[in-house]
């Protein structure tokens, strides 16, 4: 009986070795294992685990499928709440969400849900399980989706099946925002976003790449002369913050979004790319948050002799995900915490030697709900270091809110929503994910994605 | 989109090709510029919009071959198509009837001033425009320029109209009492750091448009950053053109040799097909 409390662990990359490589740090569960890691749920009357999620996942119908080794059943039933299953099993954040809630975890550990998840997706993908899904004819009413970021491909998903005409008019030249640029290879197979992309594909959405609303149209034209009926805003929070200290223009210096641009997207990580990355020897990454840990472990993986966080808290107020700070770790990247930067110095030919930080301490809670960091005077010292990535956070892209004046933003520079739901001050117009909320996390912006087809789906009928 | 209609070559290095890119033609102003990757694996590279035409739907590109991307870029063929084209991208140049103009051009920098020279004289500007090149063959778009502005001409080695550099051209007019309410410089760094120095000190208004690094164009890395008054803003989305005197010159002039090294490898291991070059 004592079996039940613990989960079954799931094969990962040995540490030594995937330092060195960018496939896939996790391995998922065989067959066997998932249906045996399924069976422990406990298939509560009222699930707990469901209140946790932000989409609200049928979590033990599908468990229970798998349980029962009907997996065509899992996958049908999963999907009914969450179009990107693959991305989410790998990239939620579970231990805060509904494996947080899991009644298990009171005596032992969680069901592990994200485990699960993800078994079943990647099953789905290799086996074609689901092949015909059905759509409904259409009502004649046509969506713009700017942006085929979590919270634009949600709404794309949600839209298509309910016969609205969908097309995602995204910036880049590749579709997937954070999904393809941001988040690593090692963590995110980027060939699995393209299989979900190319799904939605599929069922008649059209995406257009290369098209940035707000230069290439802006948002009335689309309104007025394209004839779209609602405009969905999922730009995303891409505009980087920098500390602002001296030294943080030097040769080497990059925010996050470019070093991962540059390795996740032009795929700078491999021989031979066209687009260059600066592979340091002993690289620096300022921050704490998921990001911080992706430009680290990149960093590790680039080559690096030494890779080392820079954070001016303690582990305890880190927001990244307990399992990305293991991980990053187990793969050798050092922690400096309660540490700040004051200055990048550069040797004389402009590339980055060495940044110059205070040591910190905790004091009293800030408007953040953490203990606001204290500089200890007198503590400065030198870490070497030839590259540096800023990884402090990022605020919203302005080029939208530039170029719809009548849209109503906040004074971060964020869309404002009237509720929940995405509706914005302009009307037939909606938003979500970080561009409403500020950068926060691939499920949070799904669920906005839901809730703001929801509204479009509500509006449409009207 | 991005289908090649024509291509030209201009001098040894530089090359105009016209594209087809009707959306991009419709919405551009003067000093905008794309995004583009010639192939399916290449880097992202910004380039001006030289001319457009919203009619039928194309925009020209001039470009000078720097490293292997705009080598690549110029062996494409007529009727070949660019795999990855964006735009339009940045503010455009703030355009008015400010009076007495000049606009001063460095090499290939004469084909972004282009657009510029148009909508000034379009908006009824008075424009005096001053074109560089180190010789004769170098010299760029000079009969454009001339069809509509007062154009003067100087190279490094005599070849052709003043020898000398711009400044000694813009000098000369200072001293003959010629005023002017603005001056437009473009060109490579070092030669806009040099220019708009001696239009300021004229007690004259000057933009430089920048041409940072860039990978995305649209604000999300902050590769092509400069310090302005202090401030850091994105050339690509806050720029290209920036107010002169508050432009951090030497801070831009050495973040433009951050991957030197990787481009004279890159650009070895091209096989260069063609002959002559």
């Amino acid at each position: 009986m004592a079996q039940i409390f613990k989960r079954k662990p799931m094969a990962q990359q040995d540490p030594n070795l995937r330092s060195k490589n960018f496939e896939e740090v996790a391995l998922g569960y065989t067959k066997e294992e998932a249906v045996e890691e399924a069976k422990r749920c406990l298939q509560c009357k009222r699930p707990l685990c469901v209140t946790g999620c932000p989409v609200s996942v049928k979590i033990p119908e599908f468990i229970k499928s798998i349980a029962d080794e009907d997996f065509e059943k899992s996958i049908k039933l999963l999907k009914e709440n969450n179009s990107l299953p693959a991305v989410c099993g790998r990239v939620c954040p579970q231990e805060d969400q509904c494996e947080q809630k899991c009644i298990l975890s009171n005596k032992g550990e969680a069901v592990a849900i994200g485990n699960l998840e993800r078994f079943i997706a990647d099953y789905d993908r290799k086996n074609n399980l689901q092949k015909v899904i059905s759509v409904k004819k259409s009502n004649g009413k046509k969506v713009a989706v700017i942006g085929s970021g979590p919270a634009g491909l949600t709404v794309a998903g949600e839209l298509i099946k309910e016969g609205f005409s969908v097309t995602i008019f995204e910036a880049l030249h590749e579709a997937g925002g954070v999904l393809i640029y941001g988040i690593p290879e090692f963590r995110l197979p980027k060939n699995i976003v393209k299989k979900e992309i190319g799904y939605l594909e599929s069922l008649g959405v059209h995406i257009e790449k290369n098209f940035v609303v707000g230069k290439t149209a802006t948002i009335d034209e689309l309104l007025n002369e394209e004839n779209f009926d609602f405009v969905f805003i999922g730009s995303g929070a891409g505009l980087p913050s920098f500390m602002n200290i001296p030294g943080e223009n030097s040769i080497g210096v990059y925010s996050a979004n470019e070093y991962l641009t540059r390795s996740n997207l032009m795929k700078a990580f491999l021989d031979g790319s066209e687009t260059p990355i600066i592979k340091g020897k002993h690289v620096v990454t300022i921050g704490g948050g998921n990001v911080a840990m992706d430009s680290a472990r990149t960093a590790v993986r680039l080559g690096a002799e030494t890779s080392t966080i820079v954070y001016r808290r303690t582990e305890s107020e880190m927001p990244a995900r307990n399992e990305e700070i293991h991980h990053a770790k187990e793969e050798g990247v050092i922690f400096k915490l309660l540490c700040n930067p004051t200055k990048i110095n550069s040797d004389d030919n402009g590339f980055v030697s060495s940044i110059e930080c205070v040591q910190m301490e905790l004091g009293a809670k800030d408007s953040s709900g953490r203990p606001r960091p204290i500089v200890i005077e007198n503590s400065n010292f030198q870490i070497d270091a030839d590259v540096i990535i800023i990884a402090i956070g990022n605020k919203p892209n302005p080029i939208i809110q530039e170029t719809t004046p009548d849209l109503k933003i906040s004074e971060k520079g964020t869309i404002l929503v009237n509720d929940d739901y995405g509706r914005t001050s302009k009307k037939y117009v909606y938003a979500g994910g970080d561009i409403v909320t500020g950068a926060a996390t691939v499920i949070l912006a799904m669920g906005a994605g839901r809730r703001g087809a929801k509204s479009i789906m509500e509006d449409a009928i009207l | 989109m991005g289908n090649i209609l024509r291509k030209e070559q201009l001098s040894e290095l530089v090359w105009r090709f016209r594209l087809d890119a009707p959306r991009i033609a419709r919405k551009r102003k003067a000093g905008q510029f794309i995004i583009l990757r010639p192939l399916e694996n290449s880097e992202r590279i910004p380039l001006t919009i030289a001319n457009w035409n919203t009619h039928d739907g194309w925009i020209e590109i001039i470009f000078q071959i720097a490293g292997k991307t705009t080598q690549v870029l110029s062996e494409l063929s007529v009727g070949d198509s660019v795999h990855d084209i964006a735009g339009p991208l940045g503010k455009p140049t703030h355009i008015e009837n400010f009076g007495k103009v000049v606009c001063i051009g460095g090499g290939v920098g004469v084909a972004p001033l282009y657009p510029i020279v148009s909508a000034l004289v379009d908006a009824g500007n008075d424009v005096t425009t001053i074109i560089g090149a180190r010789s004769k063959n170098l010299v760029i778009l000079e009969n454009e320029m001339k069809r509509i502005s007062n154009l003067l001409i100087a190279t490094d080695d005599g070849s052709y109209g003043t020898h000398g550099f711009v400044t000694d051209v813009f000098n000369e007019l200072i001293k003959n009492n010629q005023k002017f309410n603005l001056a437009v410089v473009i060109g490579p760094v070092i030669m806009m750091k040099f220019t708009t120095a001696l239009t300021i000190k004229a007690g004259i208004l000057t933009y430089a448009s920048l041409n940072p690094i860039m990978i995305d164009g649209t604000g999300m890395c902050g590769g092509c950053r400069v310090t302005f008054n202090n401030e850091i803003k994105f050339a690509c989305v806050d720029g290209p053109e920036f107010e002169a005197s508050g432009i951090d010159w030497d801070g831009l002039i050495n973040r433009q040799n951050s991957y030197k090294n990787f481009e004279l490898n890159k650009s070895n291991d091209h096989q260069c097909k063609l002959a002559g070059v």
